[in-house]
């Protein structure tokens, strides 16, 4: 097999365009799934009651928001070393629903914290790097169409984007490095803290945002390439018959 | 717009979002990376004590008094090793509760009880049923107890 | 895999705190629709781009 078939773009387009629906189907009937468990099945919370039922879409968001990142610094740093054009589309593809994901994780952190702690917002560390990671998105999208010519966007974003992936260790360690407001981890490496419907529910939810961003990412990619790549030969064919 | 505007403003847009970003990160450094003080470092006066500072730890056992018009409120911040008088008038939050963790914003007054503007609960990790809760409570587990994640309350550094 | 409402509105109320769990999942919503609705507009901009240029190229 050859595995630079698709990292030409004029491959990738197709695979891509076969490929997003699948991954929005899987997304879709996991959703289904963690809303049916987190939604219907699972108990109140001793704790805090039902409110905390904002759990099964504020920890999926957050954690995308941060892996999302990391996978579009990733193709920032391919980029950059070995000049290749998919990855460079790729980072841009993501970075929207990156962004999307951050400002989920901001908005219903908000309305989960106003009943539980007593206020929308704190600056603390947790919250405050999750800030500073949506406004890493929008710095990235907008230095990456700054340029007249997109190669150079690519590169100067690319520097932005993996300049910021030190904010992502902050945002994790937060609660661990600093005292925050906001509580530890409930998931960690070393286990967990969570009822076990709570927490499969949690988890259905996390698989369903990821087969959502990478569908999501796959149609947007599709239009990056043809913005990018319209004056090539097999762009122009493409609508022609 | 012209190609030159447009890039124009988008560098500018982007150049905002950085500074945004960055004034964001040294503000954070500069005062809020404490976001609060142990009642240990208050004992030992390591606080700020000519402005604002926030308190955490978990609301001490028994000290909580409600005064007659219940807006006034007084109790305990407590990490174990020392505890802080605090006074407060407003709505507390829901999850504010004894033994459990909070957050008090506010000064030292002169008579050493710290005055509260805004009282924050501070929760755990922990999510379960009630009747798990219940159950770990009558084992003694200690997860019933551990509700401040190793940050301040309980093991002051 | 009980059902753990009574009822419907049992559900709807969710313990009382309604605004904020309805606020949330609401948003969740919004923000698929508004990104589908943004990816659908991305693409027909592009085709739309490709066919300008390609009008442009028969007329000359």
């Amino acid at each position: 097999m050859n595995w630079f078939y698709f990292s030409s773009p004029s491959t990738f387009y197709g695979l891509a365009g076969r490929l997003a629906p699948w991954f929005f189907v899987a997304a879709a009937l996991l959703a289904a799934w963690g809303l049916y468990l987190g939604l219907l099945v699972a108990p109140t919370d001793a704790q805090q009651g039902e409110v905390y039922r904002v759990i099964f879409i504020h920890v999926p968001t957050a954690w995308m928001s941060m892996f999302l990142y990391f996978v579009m610094a990733c193709y920032c740093g391919l980029s950059l070393v070995f000049n290749t054009r998919l990855s460079a589309m790729m980072a841009r593809a993501i970075a929207p629903t990156g962004a999307l994901m951050t400002f989920l994780a901001l908005w219903t952190g908000a309305f989960w914290g106003r009943p539980t702690w007593g206020t929308y917002w704190v600056w603390d560390a947790r919250l405050t790097s999750e800030l500073v990671l949506l406004f890493l998105y929008f710095g990235y999208m907008a230095l990456a169409n700054a340029f007249e010519d997109p190669r150079r966007g690519d590169r100067a974003a690319a520097l932005l984007a993996l300049i910021g992936v030190v904010n992502l260790p902050i945002i994790y360690f937060s609660v661990q490095w600093w005292n925050t407001l906001h509580q530890g981890s409930s998931v960690s490496f070393k286990g967990t803290s969570m009822h076990v419907t709570m927490l499969t529910g949690m988890l259905v939810m996390s698989a369903s945002a990821w087969m959502y961003a990478i569908g999501a990412t796959l149609v947007r990619v599709r239009s990056v390439i043809l913005e990018r790549e319209r004056r090539t030969a097999w762009v122009r064919s493409l609508g022609a018959a | 717009m012209k190609p030159r505007t447009k890039r124009a403003v988008a560098i500018v847009g982007g150049l905002a979002a950085l500074g945004v970003a960055a004034a964001l990160v040294l503000n954070a450094f500069q005062s809020n990376l404490v976001f609060f003080f142990t009642p240990t470092q208050v004992a030992k006066k390591e606080v700020p004590l000519d402005r604002n500072f926030r308190v955490g730890g978990l609301v001490e056992g028994g000290t909580v008094v409600r005064h007659k018009d219940a807006l006034n409120v007084s109790f305990k911040i407590t990490d174990g090793a020392e505890s802080v008088p605090v006074t407060y008038t407003g709505i507390l939050p829901d999850l504010f509760k004894e033994g459990k963790g909070v957050v008090a914003e506010g000064r030292v007054g002169t008579d050493g009880v710290f005055k509260a503007s805004q009282v924050l609960a501070k929760h755990d990790e922990n999510y379960m049923p009630p009747e798990a809760a219940e159950a770990l409570k009558q084992a003694g587990h200690p997860m019933a107890k551990e509700n401040f994640a190793g940050q301040g309350g309980g093991n002051p550094r | 895999m009980t059902i753990w409402w009574k009822s419907w509105s049992d559900f709807w109320a969710m313990g009382g705190q309604a605004f904020f769990v309805w606020m949330s999942f609401g948003a969740l919503l919004v923000a698929i629709v508004v990104e589908m609705l943004s990816l659908r507009l991305r693409r027909k901009r592009a085709l739309d781009a490709i066919e300008e240029e390609r009008d442009l190229e028969t007329e000359n």
